[in-house]
């Protein structure tokens, strides 16, 4: 259980971290908080010839919130975040969703762009992410570029990056006022891997409709699913019970869990509806109670 | 590429040291082979059971899930530095063995570590908070129910 051999190199700024990644593409991985890419050398699972280490690159590090939108460096680890109260007040689906994202001590090391990067399915962030409409902007050597959170991830552990890229900011789009939201996972112990996790937002209008819904899952398929549009038939309404039972029915044929050894794909799909009724219903309520 | 060496320079329970290491030496075998600190214990080597864990720059941390490399500047405590200067147990080590905390022992040091910096940031916490901070720490003898118990009491006397 111990990596295979590797030159390391500890990166002092983006352009030379950058320029490392466009001379040695795939032969090399970005060591942010090492939370998932360790292990995983630990087992040999991943070999890079080359580590670079990117955590003494204080400009990747911490939020800025401008009018619009907060911007997080990836670098920031989830336990900056969790003390960051003007941050989860921003964003109380990330605030409600970060206790259940592994343990204390993972989540002093873990970064957010190191998880979103990872892109494991079951993980809790990107399911976020696409629930807030994030945009994650990427950078190599030679070019800047963004991409909507739901077009990064492509497949399990996979996404939008390219060789020579790097996820170097994540932009969070501010929330309307009356908007509530609402985390849920369901694991078999606190901090493992979601069987199925839910994140829910909702926005009402000034007749105290639904104006805006967005509803995403991890744990259910090969990347976070968006399911935005079976909850869209709440807009315009005020959410009853019927209607989330609806929604919750169509997120169940909508998603394709592929099971596990914890869990049957009949199990997931069961525990998804059930957590949509829940979620999409504390999120109403806390939108209604939102000023 | 094998030989791919680096020199680090860092403290350990405020001691200094400077050493060549291997890139890939992971920091958990780092102290306990280089250092010959083997009060921390390795378990699963993938940061499941928690049984590394150090604090780094007083943040608990899994030292299994680190290189040495990367401690390079920074300051490390393991449980060799828990105790005071002149042997007498931190409370939490008083209140493990005063509650029979532990059995075999060997996920002690890491829960000792975690729970120690808990303290430190919160001085009155309830059974669930103590449980939440105790997740990440995998126990196959007590139950948890002792050391639950430690912990509590522990704050209560470092409340004074």
């Amino acid at each position: 259980m111990k990596p295979a051999p590797f030159k390391y190199i500890a990166a002092t700024s983006l352009e030379q971290a950058l320029a490392l990644k466009a001379e040695h593409g795939d032969e090399a991985k970005f060591l942010a908080g090492g939370q998932s890419l360790i292990p995983a050398m630990n087992f040999r699972l991943a070999r890079p010839a080359i580590l670079i280490d990117i955590n003494g690159i204080e400009a990747l590090c911490g939020v800025r919130t401008s009018e619009a939108t907060t911007r997080v460096g990836p670098l920031t680890r989830y336990r900056a975040l969790q003390r960051d109260a003007a941050f989860v007040g921003l964003f109380p689906l990330i605030g409600e969703a970060l206790p259940h994202i592994a343990h204390p001590q993972i989540r002093n090391r873990g970064t957010i762009g190191g998880n979103l990067s990872h892109a494991d399915p079951a993980s809790e962030l990107p399911a976020i992410a696409v629930a807030l409409r994030a945009r994650l902007h990427v950078q190599s050597a030679k070019r800047a570029r963004s991409v909507a959170a739901a077009d990064f991830f492509v497949s399990a552990l996979t996404t939008d990056l390219q060789p020579d890229e790097m996820l170097t900011e994540i932009e969070l789009p501010l929330q309307s006022p009356r908007t509530g939201s609402c985390f849920m996972e369901v694991a078999r112990r606190r901090g493992d891997f979601a069987i199925v996790g839910v994140a829910a937002q909702m926005t009402l209008d000034n007749h105290d409709a639904c104006g805006d819904v967005r509803l995403s899952f991890c744990g259910v398929g090969e990347t976070p699913v968006d399911a935005s549009t079976a909850a869209s038939i709440l807009i315009g309404q005020s959410p009853t019970d019927d209607m989330l039972r609806d929604v919750a029915a169509s997120v169940q044929t909508m998603i394709e869990p592929a099971g596990n050894v914890h869990a049957t794909a009949d199990y997931q799909r069961h525990v998804a509806g059930v957590l949509t009724e829940r979620a999409l219903r504390t999120a109403h309520q806390r939108a209604h109670d939102a000023r | 590429m094998h030989d791919d060496r680096h020199d680090i320079t860092l403290t350990v329970n405020g001691v200094g040291y400077s050493r060549r290491v291997e890139s890939r030496m992971l920091l958990s075998d780092f102290i306990r082979h280089d250092l010959a600190l083997a009060g921390t214990h390795v378990g699963c080597e993938h940061g499941v059971c928690g049984a590394c864990t150090v604090l780094l720059d007083g943040e608990p941390v899994r030292s299994c899930l680190m290189l040495a490399v990367q401690a390079n500047n920074h300051a490390i405590s393991t449980v060799e530095g828990l105790a005071g200067k002149d042997g007498a147990y931190h409370p939490l080590q008083q209140a493990m063995h005063d509650h029979h905390g532990l059995q075999c022992g060997y996920c002690t040091p890491g829960i000792l570590m975690t729970m120690s910096a808990f303290l430190d940031e919160n001085s009155s916490p309830d059974e669930n908070e103590v449980r939440e901070a105790l997740s990440g720490n995998l126990c196959r003898c007590t139950g948890y129910q002792n050391i639950v118990d430690a912990v509590l009491t522990a704050a209560a006397r470092m409340r004074g």
